[in-house]
């Protein structure tokens, strides 16, 4: 479903301030697959999610979403592919607009818009049922502005708004560490069910060690650039966080940051 | 009096079209679009010499109105791109159509370095004076029925515009791109597509007010754009609890008529026409400063209450 092929990015070539983000990433997608992502600040989860989705051009390398080239597409253009959740709340929503006028706007991810109606009756009545389904209570303020609702509520609309025109990716990237942890449990479990309901192939950054244990069939950990740990199945169900730990420091011959420790 | 009124009335009907432009591109989009400035002078140098050369002013209108969007798909390239920020890239266009419109004006004298064209011999050229004849009105009332007509229907449009599938996703484009792109929204488009039609409205204004005074002037435009916010904000704050796309467009064109209208009058009491920018910058200091206020004042209200 997604393939990376030695997949190469750095930032600020051939200046004082150079970062070499991702040194050559290579990672296989089957479909359905739920990929949680950890590594230490500056491992390039974020990047390689960025990398997909287009925020920037890639330097080398290839990056294929269900068999199609999209490494020279624009941003606007892969989105047609992409479920997209981010670590700000802010980001995935805009805030002067209705909560039924954002959906509406990703019930059109990828499709041409038109000068036709932004919004039809039979929309309103799908996206009260959706709505309903997260159990926050927005399917009675439909037209409410977004900027009134809490982090937690535009998360969880941004996350059904990523899902709306199934994705072939979703892509999660730390989409919950700016809420609380009941927010964020909450926030995890409605990912889970709108991943298992529509069979999505998912990528899920997390600082969390133990959320990206629980979640998931599949993690992967990241250093320096590139993916240093791949685990599935069985094998993947039977990890602890002590095992992680373990595997970082003997992998990169670095310690864990504070922050990773401490989530 | 009454007289001193409806002149006033009609002008501001006219001067609304240009703040409901400025309202397309300061609000919507988020951005402060000083192509403005040079784009109402463009629509009026655009009518005038149109009108020398004898071409039916409703034409003369729409002509200016393309110009007018034209002006605002360069001001998008230029912001989409090639880079440049927004407010560089209004006042590379504004600064540039300085020149044009000359250019444009002197297409009508055949003298080169026309910086001004007066309609004194071509009275019957204009829309107004036709359309008082048909109407058997003075000039003053045909313009404010005119007016009144044109500004309710690019209300209706505008009303319908944003609300369909592109319109929206011009409207999210102002709020939040990163947003936008992630949803498939090409935002370079939206911005361009926003600009081209602000500046297309400005431009109508220009055509107008061009053809209602009688002459266009290349310096005509300078201070256009505060005078559109000062528009926005005497609207916003008259019509402060509009929800509806639609009545918050219709505060704008009260909000410009208001102005307008104690503009005309503080004018016949005897202040020199030239103070009246001073006049209109400091009135929209005044009400963003005071709205600002007022926004701290609810959120301590609603801190306290809770």
């Amino acid at each position: 479903m997604l393939e990376l092929i030695d997949v190469k990015k750095t930032f600020n070539p051939g200046t004082i301030n150079a970062k070499k983000a991702l040194c050559g990433v290579d990672l296989h997608l089957n479909p359905g697959d739920f990929v949680t992502i950890i590594g230490g600040n500056g491992a390039g989860k974020s990047t390689t999610l960025n990398a997909i989705a287009g925020v920037w051009k890639i330097d080398s390398g290839k990056i294929k979403i269900d068999g199609i080239d999209v490494s020279k597409l624009p941003e606007h253009k892969r989105a047609k592919y992409l479920g997209r959740v981010f670590q700000d709340p802010m980001t995935g929503t805009a805030a002067t607009m209705e909560i039924q006028e954002n959906l509406a706007i990703a019930a059109r991810r990828g499709d041409h818009r038109t000068l036709r109606w932004g919004i039809t009756a039979k929309e309103r009545k799908e996206y009260r049922e959706l709505l309903a389904m997260l159990d926050l209570g927005l399917e009675d303020r439909m037209t409410s502005k977004v900027g009134l609702l809490s982090g937690g509520q535009r998360q969880a609309l941004t996350l059904l708004m990523a899902t709306l025109k199934q994705p072939k990716i979703l892509l999660l990237d730390e989409h919950t560490a700016a809420l609380d942890p009941k927010t964020a449990a909450k926030v995890l479990e409605i990912s889970d069910m709108l991943i298992a309901e529509n069979n999505l192939t998912a990528m899920m950054v997390t600082h969390n060690m133990r959320d990206a244990i629980a979640h998931g069939n599949r993690l992967i950990m990241m250093n320096a650039g590139k993916v240093i740990f791949d685990v599935s199945g069985e094998e993947k169900k039977k990890l602890t966080v002590d095992d992680l730990i373990q595997k970082f420091s003997q992998n990169s011959g670095d310690m864990l940051s504070d922050r990773a420790l401490l989530s | 009096m009454l007289n001193l009124l409806l002149s006033g009335v009609t002008q501001g009907l006219i001067w609304a079209i240009l703040a409901l432009g400025v309202y397309l591109s300061y609000r919507i989009l988020d951005v402060a679009d000083l192509t403005c400035e040079g784009c109402i002078t463009l629509g009026a140098s655009v009518a005038a010499m149109l009108i020398w050369k004898e071409v039916n002013p409703v034409l003369g209108v729409v002509i200016a109105f393309l110009a007018g969007c034209l002006a605002g798909i360069i001001t998008g390239i230029l912001q989409t791109k090639l880079k440049i920020p927004p407010i560089l890239a209004g006042i590379l266009t504004m600064i540039s159509l300085y020149s044009i419109n000359i250019h444009i004006m002197s297409l009508a004298t055949g003298a080169s370095g026309t910086a001004n064209l007066s309609l004194l011999n071509f009275k019957n050229g204009t829309i107004f004076a036709p359309l008082s004849d048909l109407l058997g009105l003075n000039k003053t009332m045909t313009a404010l029925i005119l007016g009144i007509v044109i500004v309710v229907l690019i209300i209706a449009v505008m009303y319908w515009f944003f609300g369909t599938e592109i319109g929206s996703a011009i409207r999210a484009t102002g709020t939040n791109e990163k947003m936008c792109r992630a949803q498939g929204i090409n935002t370079d488009t939206t911005k361009i597509i926003g600009l081209a039609l602000s500046n297309g409205l400005i431009a109508t204004s220009g055509a107008l007010l061009c053809q209602y005074q009688g002459y266009s002037d290349v310096n005509m435009g300078v201070g256009s754009i505060v005078i559109g916010l000062a528009s926005i904000i005497i609207g916003e704050a008259i019509f402060m609890k509009a929800k509806n796309f639609a009545v918050k467009l219709s505060g704008i064109i009260v909000g410009s008529v208001l102005y307008r209208v104690v503009v005309t009058f503080v004018i016949a009491s005897g202040m020199p026409s030239t103070d009246l920018k001073l006049m209109t910058a400091v009135i929209v200091i005044v009400a963003l400063v005071l709205t600002s206020f007022a926004g701290k004042f609810k959120k301590k209200g609603a801190k306290t209450n809770a």
